[in-house]
């Protein structure tokens, strides 16, 4: 059953289109994730559903709730975790939990078993300044924050940037938790590894939507030959396989290049010119395409 | 044999008990892209501002570009670029007025800024983008144009932190194209980054745990002295010693 229904949703910023005719469902206990690069319009969309801003045109239900009739309602069952740092600074950790929790008319005891897995790694520091802390702890807290009055949607916008891989698999561990007790998430983030953790994913782009869909059947739905290609001279093979009639796109993925195959290319023809070119060492394997293969395919085919 | 133009011996800041930079050394060459990565709260950023010039170290010596960082700061800020992941532009100027306004504070002179300034918008394609105010371009082309604004002066060594956090995947490897083509003009850099396919892409990689450098070498070499396939997995192994409480 959908929790979160969006129809036809359109917001401009003068001649800035951020969300462009925005139609899209989130079912209840699903983790959604929304995956695209700054600009892309997550914020303003996060902004819209969570009542903070009013769409230009179109409607979105929370829970059937109206965003714009019923917000009052609807504030008292989302918990919404901006991408900016948002607590009171002069506040102390514990302070910080409490006022969210009286604000929502509950106690930090009522709703402990929510946020305990969370809070119990900042408890030792409950005195601190919510300012003092260090960007993981500020990221504990604040997810406790909007916690505490058990919401039945939790938003999270790019809780994840600018955090090392370690943290951010952590977090993410977090999250999977939270599933548990039934809570539906919505999340952002600009990192592509991160889309394989979610139930569901839209990737977007322009305040489109390019595809929707789990993480897997995106990746089933990719429709390019590629390859990975690694040799000697890395640096200059670069240059040669763009140049290569055999090739349609060539992106560095880490050590290797993903490389897409123009229609009946083989490997061996592709071994063949690379040889001629004098290139050593030269391994090129058929790969399944990663989330972020899919993403670039889909700008591209935009373009 | 190349010239280091980065040489940390010995670097410490020390904040009232707590030891953010713990005695790191190492040497960056002429021409070496350098990853520096770390942990939040490793003390990457600490590090970065001491050989930067903006923060004095407690103890040990850095000299970059030739210039010690505790005495001659203002001629190591002279000789370096820096770009941040927000971009040092400002909006309500023009593209031209921002490369006006960087060059002049560089101490450039006017020919020269004007020279430089058509050169790069040849190189960048933004012939067209001059006099287009910069809050109205598009994220990946500021990041490209925060990038040659950063080494607009001629630098030796440009600091990049987190210069490709946000952008699409596209972009991101464009960027890493500029960043090649920068090295192959003889100029350091010397990158912090959060993506660690990124790491794969520097000549040498240091990673910092708990204020220390735990390992230093060629992201081959390192993947190999740890046994594991990718940087990731090298990065994972380090962290997790991590005693340091940011979490």
């Amino acid at each position: 059953m959908e929790i979160v229904s969006v129809r036809n949703l359109k917001k401009s910023y003068g001649k800035v289109q951020a969300i462009r005719n925005l139609s899209f469902d989130v079912n209840e206990g699903e983790i959604y994730g929304i995956i695209g690069p700054d600009g892309a319009g997550k914020t303003t969309l996060f902004r819209i559903l969570t009542t903070l801003l009013l769409a230009n045109e179109g409607a979105a239900t929370i829970d059937g709730l109206d965003v714009v009739k019923n917000y009052k309602q609807i504030r008292k069952q989302i918990g919404y975790m901006p991408g900016r740092f948002s607590l009171y600074p002069d506040l102390s950790v514990e302070e910080n939990l409490t006022f969210f929790a009286t604000i929502f008319n509950t106690t930090i005891q009522e709703n402990y078993h929510l946020v305990e897995d969370i809070y119990k790694q900042i408890e030792p520091f409950k005195t601190r300044k919510a300012g003092k802390l260090s960007g993981g702890m500020k990221q504990k807290l604040a997810l406790s924050c909007a916690l505490i009055h058990a919401p039945k949607v939790l938003f999270l916008d790019e809780p994840t940037t600018g955090v090392d891989p370690v943290s951010r698999k952590e977090f993410w561990e977090m999250l999977k938790n939270l599933k548990k007790h039934g809570i539906t998430i919505l999340v952002s983030t600009p990192y592509m590894d991160e889309a394989i953790l979610c139930d569901r994913i839209a990737l977007v782009q322009d305040g489109e939507f390019m595809q929707v869909d789990t993480p897997q059947n995106i990746i089933d739905s990719y429709s390019e030959t590629i390859w990975s290609v690694k040799s000697d001279r890395m640096h200059r093979l670069l240059q040669d396989l763009r140049d290569c009639p055999w090739v349609k796109t060539t992106f560095s993925f880490g050590e290797t290049y993903h490389v897409t195959a123009k229609e009946k290319a083989t490997v061996s023809q592709l071994e063949t010119f690379l040889t001629e070119k004098g290139y050593r060492d030269i391994i090129i394997k058929a790969i399944h395409a990663t989330i972020e293969d899919c993403f670039m395919s889909l700008t591209q085919k935009k373009e | 044999m190349n010239k280091d133009v980065i040489v940390a011996e010995g670097l410490t800041k020390r904040f009232g008990d707590f030891v953010a930079v713990d005695h790191i050394s190492f040497q960056v060459e002429e021409g070496e892209i350098f990853g520096f990565l770390g942990a939040n709260g490793a003390g990457k950023t600490t590090a970065m501002r001491m050989l930067c010039g903006l923060s004095h170290p407690s103890e040990g010596r850095g000299i970059v570009a030739g210039y010690d960082v505790y005495g001659q700061s203002e001629q190591v800020k002279k000789n370096i670029g820096y770009m941040s992941q927000k971009f040092s532009l400002y909006d309500d100027l023009k593209v031209w007025e921002n490369l006006s306004l960087f060059g002049g504070i560089y101490g450039m002179p006017d020919k020269k800024i004007r020279e430089k300034t058509n050169l790069l918008l040849g190189e960048l394609g933004f012939q067209d983008e001059r006099n287009t105010l910069v809050k109205s371009l598009p994220l990946g082309w500021k990041q490209k144009l925060a990038f040659s604004l950063s080494i607009f002066h001629d630098p030796k060594i440009v600091f990049l932190d987190e210069p490709t956090g946000g952008v699409d995947p596209v972009t991101r490897r464009q960027f890493w194209e500029l960043i090649y083509q920068a090295a192959d003009r003889g100029i350091t850099v010397f990158v912090t980054t959060h993506y660690m396919d990124e790491a794969e892409y520097c000549d040498r990689v240091s990673i910092m745990v708990d204020g220390k450098i735990e390992a230093l070498d060629s992201p081959f070499l390192l993947k190999k002295s740890f046994g594991v396939e990718t940087m990731y997995d090298v990065f994972l192994q380090l962290a997790r010693k991590a005693k340091r409480s940011d979490n």
